[in-house]
């Protein structure tokens, strides 16, 4: 799979809404059809574009859900009650509908198949949509590198991609560990409570293993995993973050 | 806190200025001298334009004002080194 | 030209009367928080508010001190250059009147600067006459630091990047020193009604 070129301008562009789906009671994907799109590199993101009938423009960036191999450009939205772009991409928007994107924009939080393991991915919340096209991505390329998904939910429920997660699991290579921070099912074998440096201290590759690590997800929650790491001895140039949040007022 | 994102935020806006992939660029910190790439800077975004200020030392290294669709960039503190 | 984004209004809300809303704005029923960076956290014992820079003798007061000040409630509308009205909010604060009365100066511009660096430049002219406060309440309640608590400028005929959060004081200069968002494009004077967001409009 060569990597995608990138371009010496960042065009916006439109695209075209070919599939929703609901993913889990607030999170839903919109599977996109760009017929100028480049390619892109797991980890990548966009900028969409909206506008209103007076003019009035909004901007917001979302990381790319699908892998470079996939079909179409998948985004996955988190929606935020109140917001003011996430309520419309979830509640509104249907196929045939058209959206202005700009990208793939990002050179620092990406992961190629080509790049050696082992791969570390540890994401809170919606951090968790890059790490499915680094997955995805992984899954397609088979490369001889294991991988490791730590994923912070507040419940089963809000596990976006649960289904698919169990499904890779099953890979010899691959691990997912699930940690459920308020609510669990009885019985639960999987983390109960945060992701913490305990939890880090038994899951994570030990430093020596020079695994390549990548955060994602809400500030505190890349802050505080970014840390225990380092405290546990990764090195911080092998430690990869993006904080998602709130743009906008 | 609960605004802090980072350089992966404005990203975007970043490359429509300077007309490359930024985010990892490496930026040396006027103020205290650390080199961070922007893709880790903590950038303020809800704001009439994004503020990137240093990681360590919290100073304003990069503004970005977004006017009539044109991205301005200002360096008050950082200094940019050129791609490997 | 963008193409419209079938159904997608933004934050657009209906009601309100259309002649208090500046060219551009549209109504909001939130109060945005809009900041440059961290929430400055400055205790109460170690907060003080001087008037300094071109003026006879600097003037400085401690918290209790700035309390016990004449104080006024206002009801204002509010304009944020990020295109957002907020309408008929409550404040308590000092008047700039009484602040500047404290002090002799010739100085026609002031710079006001506040915890965590941020500046703003405004005309003697646009605080004094009733139109401006350093306000410690909002909404019957002291002001939210994210909200720029203990105590902010509020100079609501401007946009409100001029009612500087976390104020601490006031420098009065001799000649017009641009602010942080001035400095980086947007308007030195920044009317609202004139739609003055950036620099040549």
């Amino acid at each position: 799979m060569a990597r995608a070129a990138l371009p010496g301008r960042l065009n916006w562009q439109l695209g075209r809404v070919v599939d929703t789906i609901q993913q889990t009671h607030r999170a839903k994907s919109l599977v996109l059809d760009l017929p100028n799109w480049p390619g892109h590199r797991a980890g990548q993101h966009v900028d969409i574009r909206l506008t209103s009938d007076d003019g009035y423009q909004a901007q917001r960036g979302y990381s790319i859900a699908s892998a470079p191999e996939d079909d179409g450009v998948t985004l996955t939205v988190d929606r935020l009650e109140g917001g003011e772009v996430s309520p419309y991409l979830t509640d509104v928007v249907e196929p045939g509908d058209e959206i202005e994107v700009r990208g793939p924009i990002g050179g620092y939080f990406v992961w190629d198949a080509s790049l050696s393991g082992p791969l570390l991915l540890i994401s809170g919340g919606s951090g968790i949509v890059p790490m499915r096209a680094m997955l995805r991505h992984w899954a397609a390329a088979h490369p001889p590198v294991q991988v490791r998904l730590l994923h912070s939910a507040r419940s089963l429920d809000d596990v976006i991609y649960r289904d698919e997660l169990m499904r890779l699991a099953a890979f010899d290579e691959a691990d997912v560990r699930i940690a459920l921070t308020r609510v669990w099912p009885e019985g639960w074998r999987g983390h109960r409570g945060r992701i913490d440096r305990e939890f880090l201290l038994g899951a994570a590759w030990a430093a020596k293993d020079q695994p390549r690590i990548y955060v994602c997800g809400p500030t505190g929650f890349v802050e505080a995993a970014a840390a225990a790491l380092v405290e546990n001895g990764q090195r911080p140039e092998t430690i990869k973050t993006e904080r998602f949040g709130p743009t906008a007022g | 806190m609960t605004y802090l994102l980072d350089g992966n935020a404005i990203a975007g806006d970043l490359f429509a200025a300077f007309g490359r992939e930024m985010t990892d660029v490496v930026g040396k910190c006027r103020n205290c001298g650390t080199a961070s790439v922007v893709a880790e800077l903590c950038v303020y975004a809800r704001a009439p334009g994004a503020v990137a200020r240093c990681p360590i030392c919290d100073a304003v290294v990069m503004v970005v004002v977004t006017i009539g669709g044109e991205c301005h960039v200002h360096l008050p503190a950082l200094e940019l080194q050129e791609p490997a | 030209m963008s193409p419209i984004s079938r159904g997608f209004l933004g934050h657009r809300h209906s009601g309100g009367d259309p002649s208090r809303l500046p060219p551009g704005q549209h109504l909001t029923n939130g109060f945005p928080v809009l900041s440059a960076g961290p929430t400055p956290r400055t205790p109460l014992p170690e907060w003080s508010f001087t008037i300094d820079g071109v003026v006879k003798e600097a003037v400085s007061w401690r918290w209790e001190e700035f309390l016990a000040l004449p104080a006024e409630q206002i009801t204002v509308d509010i304009h944020c250059v990020t295109k957002w009205t907020k309408l008929d909010t409550s404040w308590r604060g000092v008047s700039l009147d009484t602040l500047l009365q404290s002090v002799e100066t010739d100085a026609q511009y002031l710079t006001a600067w506040c915890d965590g660096g941020y500046t703003t430049n405004l005309a003697v002219d646009d605080v004094a006459d009733g139109k401006a406060w350093v306000a410690y309440e909002y909404d019957g309640g002291p002001v939210h630091p994210e909200h720029g608590g203990p105590a902010r400028l509020l100079v609501p005929h401007l946009y409100f990047w001029k009612s500087a959060k976390w104020v601490r004081g006031l420098r009065l200069t001799p000649v017009d020193e641009p602010g942080f968002w001035e400095t980086y494009g947007y308007h030195n004077h920044g009317d609202p009604w004139l739609e003055q967001r950036y620099q040549g409009d």
